[in-house]
């Protein structure tokens, strides 16, 4: 008994610390702490805060919330010109980038999926648009579509479809941010590039989840690429595939570096989005009721388009 | 039916001979196991007729045709995977119909079709399921029925059997013989249990390092085993092998007697000490040395393994010592260096 008292008091304090965190209460809130503080200071803080703005009248210049309006910001943003565009455009951006991440990454997938020489060197260039700054990208890409020395225009040009009698008119240049539905398409363009390589990983790794003798199976039963892309594959994706839309949708959905760098929502609000519109109200034209308005507008379908997407995935993978 | 027949077939993946120059050919309508332990080439040669690897070298034939280069779509070799392979996301009816569908085979025909394969497995109940709520044996019959709905000329089996659980593989061993039986078509089944390939096959190929050692029914594999390879693979436990100098005696367990139990003359008489005795039901086997009797046997006196029935007049026990006997008429001599069967040499049994 005594020998045991004393091995007790005989224990550094360091090891009696070690003793305490181990107690599964202990550990358990220990290692969830630091993801509820990061929620709390950097989700819930914010978003409610952001919840409050949005029904008052705070300006950058007496950022308080002492004078509550109400729904008047929703009122007065739905009413804007900019916001009808700036909905339109962000669900159809996304949607669009959507469609092509979809399409590309499976084609990529596939590609990547197989063994080839120069495999790694493809992979290497394939993730280099994820791994580059936006803004670097966004030089680059200002300068391929740039409306007087774009490369895209020489070689257009040249090709006979831009330019006097060519097919597509009689002017030189494309303008590709200086006209509605070409600024669009370039913002597209320029998300599909960038989120690939993000979008393929997705998809590759549940590509390489599929046995390999589930394939085989279906080439010795006779069916082409097509067949079993179609009827073995996807299918085998659908909850991965899931997944990769919905994360893509959130990230370009809130995304607005891509318009910012190229477009600026020009020309006019023809090219506007909504986080990008939320931006220039709340920060550079100081209203901050009406900028948090404009960003809250899309939470809600954010919010059910999330629920429905994770059940759409649990539901596939019980099956 | 069909003939298949591979003609000097290698296969090698940079310096590694997987399939190193194998001549194998089937009766028709023959059931020929491919019998050899894990990396021994049996899956890459099975690989090779079904389509999904090509060869190196050497020729595939299916009926005198030569099948190299041709599609696994386009050869009419139907294959059933060791995990089954089912669609997951498929019905079992769909399951069945994907070979018809990829084909574009008419929806009567397909109809037809589905209705025989279900009779003759027996699975007209599972046909809404899905593969995940199916038993194992469940899922075998499915994949059966998916390879068999396309008519193959011939079937390709990868180890069938060995996902299934214990207590019902006697059973499915005996349902894909009886299906053999029924339908006549050529198969070749791939396994590395030698209980699967001896108890089912016609006949039975041993492959070992990409080289086939002996293709022969199960009786002459286990009777007459062609080298030394063979001799200590088939059987369980195996074939005794004892050095006399530059030969190799080959004795079963069961080829042991004690001497004076039978008048035969004997090829050797050994002097045994019985070290440990294992009860296996109808059967016992004994592990002893070998402590005289064999002339030129090395440093290491040879340990030997003896089998003896439940009623045997005697019983033994570890610890004890006695003299046996191999008839001249059951062993078997190997030479040492070429590992090949040989005559029995001059001197033995005298």
């Amino acid at each position: 008994m005594s020998a045991h008292t004393a091995s007790r008091e005989s224990r550094s304090l360091s090891q009696r610390v070690v003793e305490f965190c181990d107690r599964p209460r202990v550990l358990g809130a220990l290692m969830f702490g630091p993801a509820v503080i990061y929620v709390v200071v950097f989700v819930a803080v914010p978003f409610f805060l952001a919840i409050g703005l949005s029904l008052s009248d705070a300006t950058v210049g007496s950022p308080t919330l002492n004078n509550l309006v109400g729904l008047q910001n929703f009122y007065e943003v739905v009413h804007q010109e900019a916001f009808v565009i700036g909905l339109r455009n962000s669900l159809l951006i996304t949607a669009l980038v959507i469609v092509c991440l979809l399409v590309l990454a499976t084609a990529a997938t596939e590609l990547l999926a197989r063994d080839f020489k120069g495999k790694r060197l493809l992979q290497i260039i394939f993730i280099l648009p994820w791994a580059m700054p936006v803004s670097l990208a966004a030089i680059t890409w200002l300068w391929f579509l740039d409306s007087q020395f774009s490369p895209l225009d020489w070689v257009l040009v040249h090709l006979g479809l831009l330019g006097p009698g060519g097919l597509w008119g009689p002017a030189s240049h494309a303008y590709y941010l200086g006209r509605e539905w070409l600024g669009i398409a370039s913002v597209v363009v320029v998300d599909v590039w960038r989120m690939l390589p993000l979008a393929t990983i997705i998809v590759l790794a549940g590509r390489l989840s599929i046995p390999r003798e589930r394939l085989e199976q279906a080439t010795i039963d006779g069916a082409r690429f097509m067949r079993i892309l179609f009827r073995v594959i996807i299918p085998a994706l659908a909850p991965v595939l899931i997944v990769a839309v919905l994360f893509t949708a959130l990230l370009v959905i809130g995304e607005m570096s891509m318009v910012a760098l190229l477009t600026r929502g020009g020309p006019g609000h023809s090219t506007m989005v909504l986080p990008y519109w939320a931006y220039l109200k709340g920060i550079e034209s100081g209203d901050l009721g009406q900028g948090a308005a404009i960003a809250l507008f899309l939470f809600p379908v954010l919010l059910v388009a999330a629920v429905l997407a994770l059940r759409m995935a649990y539901r596939t993978q019980e099956d | 039916m069909a003939i298949l027949q591979t003609q000097s077939l290698k296969k090698h993946y940079g310096r590694i001979h997987a399939v190193d120059g194998v001549d194998l050919t089937t009766a028709d309508g023959e059931m020929l196991a491919v019998l050899g332990p894990s990396g021994s080439g049996k899956s890459t040669l099975m690989r090779m007729v079904a389509g999904l690897e090509e060869p190196s070298s050497g020729d595939i034939l299916i009926d005198g045709r030569s099948v190299v280069g041709i599609h696994p779509r386009h050869r009419n070799v139907a294959m059933v995977f060791q995990s089954f392979a089912l669609y997951p996301h498929m019905s079992v009816r769909d399951n069945i119909r994907f070979p018809l569908v990829s084909r574009k085979v008419s929806r009567a025909e397909q109809r037809s079709k589905l209705d025989w394969v279900t009779g003759i497995l027996e699975i007209d109940d599972l046909l809404d399921r899905r593969p995940t709520r199916l038993s194992g044996g469940q899922s075998q019959k499915v994949a059966l029925a998916r390879a068999l709905v396309r008519d193959p000329e011939l079937f390709v089996f990868d180890e069938p059997l060995s996902s299934l659980d214990a207590q019902i593989r006697s059973q499915a061993r005996a349902e894909l013989r009886s299906l053999h039986d029924r339908t006549q078509i050529t198969t070749l089944y791939v396994t590395h249990d030698q209980l699967e390939a001896l108890g089912l096959a016609d006949r039975v190929a041993v492959i070992h390092n990409g080289v086939l050692h002996q293709v022969g029914t199960p009786r002459a594999l286990y009777q007459d085993p062609a080298d030394l390879f063979v001799a200590g693979f088939i059987g369980d436990p195996p074939m005794n092998l004892l050095k006399m100098g530059d030969t190799v005696l080959g004795a079963r367990p069961e080829d042991l007697f004690r001497e004076g139990e039978i008048s035969e003359p004997a090829a050797v008489t050994l002097d045994v000490e019985i070290d440990q005795v294992e009860f296996l039901g109808a059967e016992s086997l004994a592990y002893g040395i070998v402590r005289g009797g064999l002339p030129d046997a090395g440093e290491q006196p040879p340990r030997v393994i003896l089998r003896f029935r439940q009623e045997a007049e005697h019983h033994f026990q570890a610890g004890e010592r006695g003299r046996f006997v191999v008839p001249r008429s059951r062993a078997r001599f190997f030479d040492r260096k070429t590992e090949q069967r040989v005559a029995e040499p001059k001197g033995v049994g005298a």
